[in-house]
């Protein structure tokens, strides 16, 4: 099951936690992985680890021209994306009251439209191919709220929205598209925490715990594959049962 | 009837599954040949393909019939 050969997969935020987690993932499964993120080390780090099949394509996701060109780099680099894993993001957390146009600008312009830009930027060869996968990483965020995070709550709720569109208008040619939203998982950002901080937060988890990247990971995998080719214009919730929707 | 219309005809009957006969100059791909508005873009990114030719979006809008999109490959190409 799950069976990836022959498919070329775009994933961004590579150079994160969830995002390498994301790409050795499908690359496991025998995808081809392009893999872009704006930190060329970790990127190089990711593929060499890799081996064949990985391609590094650095992208500043601020930067509208580069987002464009990227979908048209990784296919010149793999021949094809069939598979659009959009996992980068930016946080820039900060009260309602006191956010700056600048602090909403940026989170959207990077999460939000970079990541449509890059769904439009695939759509056509994937129309022609008659087979596509699409998968924007959300956030429980996008679903629940979270205080001192309009910005970015806003971007994660608008991405469910887009990708559900998207899905009515092309569930006919073979592709799919969909979110996962996951919730606390535990990355280099979360290391950082206190015990303290760690307890209350594992506190509001049914689970107890925070999630792995590679439980992301594997609900990725899962809507990448010809197996999920009826799942469209879904959210894949992956919290821990912190948010039961 | 042209080389052009030839193959533009041979286009819309495979992609949009519809008899020859109804491929007339004035048949609107949408209103009577059944096309939805992806069957369009579709359409005209085979044209381009077939023709080595690019059809900005603003031009493959006016491309409602058949007879438009005949006129408009014969004047591209």
């Amino acid at each position: 099951m799950f069976d990836l050969t022959g498919k070329n997969a775009l994933v961004t935020g590579a150079s994160g936690g969830i995002g390498g987690a994301i790409a050795k993932a499908l690359h496991a499964a025998g995808a081809t992985v392009a893999l872009s993120g704006t930190r060329v080390e970790p990127l190089e780090a990711l593929a060499s680890e890799l081996g064949e099949r990985a391609h590094v394509l650095p992208c500043n996701l601020s930067d509208g021209e580069a987002v464009d060109a990227l979908p048209k780099q990784a296919i010149e680099a793999m021949g094809s994306v069939d598979i659009l894993v959009n996992n980068a993001g930016i946080t820039r957390d900060q009260i309602f009251m006191r956010m700056s146009d600048e602090e909403w600008d940026s989170v959207i312009n990077v999460n939000l439209t970079s990541t449509m830009r890059l769904c439009r930027g695939v759509m056509r060869p994937m129309m022609k191919s008659r087979w596509g996968r699409i998968i924007n990483i959300s956030s429980i965020v996008g679903a629940t709220g979270n205080p001192g995070q309009v910005n970015y709550a806003a971007s994660k709720a608008g991405m469910v929205g887009m990708t559900k569109s998207i899905a009515y208008e092309v569930a006919s040619r073979g592709i799919t598209a969909n979110c996962v939203a996951p919730g606390f998982i535990a990355t280099a950002m979360t290391e950082k925490l206190t015990d303290d901080q760690k307890g209350k937060i594992n506190a509001q988890i049914p689970a107890a715990r925070m999630g792995e990247a590679q439980e992301i990971a594997a609900a990725v995998l899962y809507l990448a594959s010809a197996e999920a080719g009826y799942t469209t214009g879904a959210t894949l919730h992956v919290n821990g049962g912190m948010a039961m929707i | 009837m042209s080389d052009v219309a030839d193959r533009v005809k041979k286009i819309v009957v495979e992609h949009l599954g519809v008899e020859e006969d109804k491929v007339t100059e004035s048949a609107s791909f949408i209103d009577d040949l059944g096309a939805d508005s992806l069957d369009t873009v579709e359409l005209v990114m085979a044209f381009e393909e077939e023709f080595g030719i690019e059809i900005p979006d603003d031009a493959a809008e006016t491309i409602q019939t058949f007879g438009d999109a005949v006129k408009f490959i014969t004047e591209a190409s």
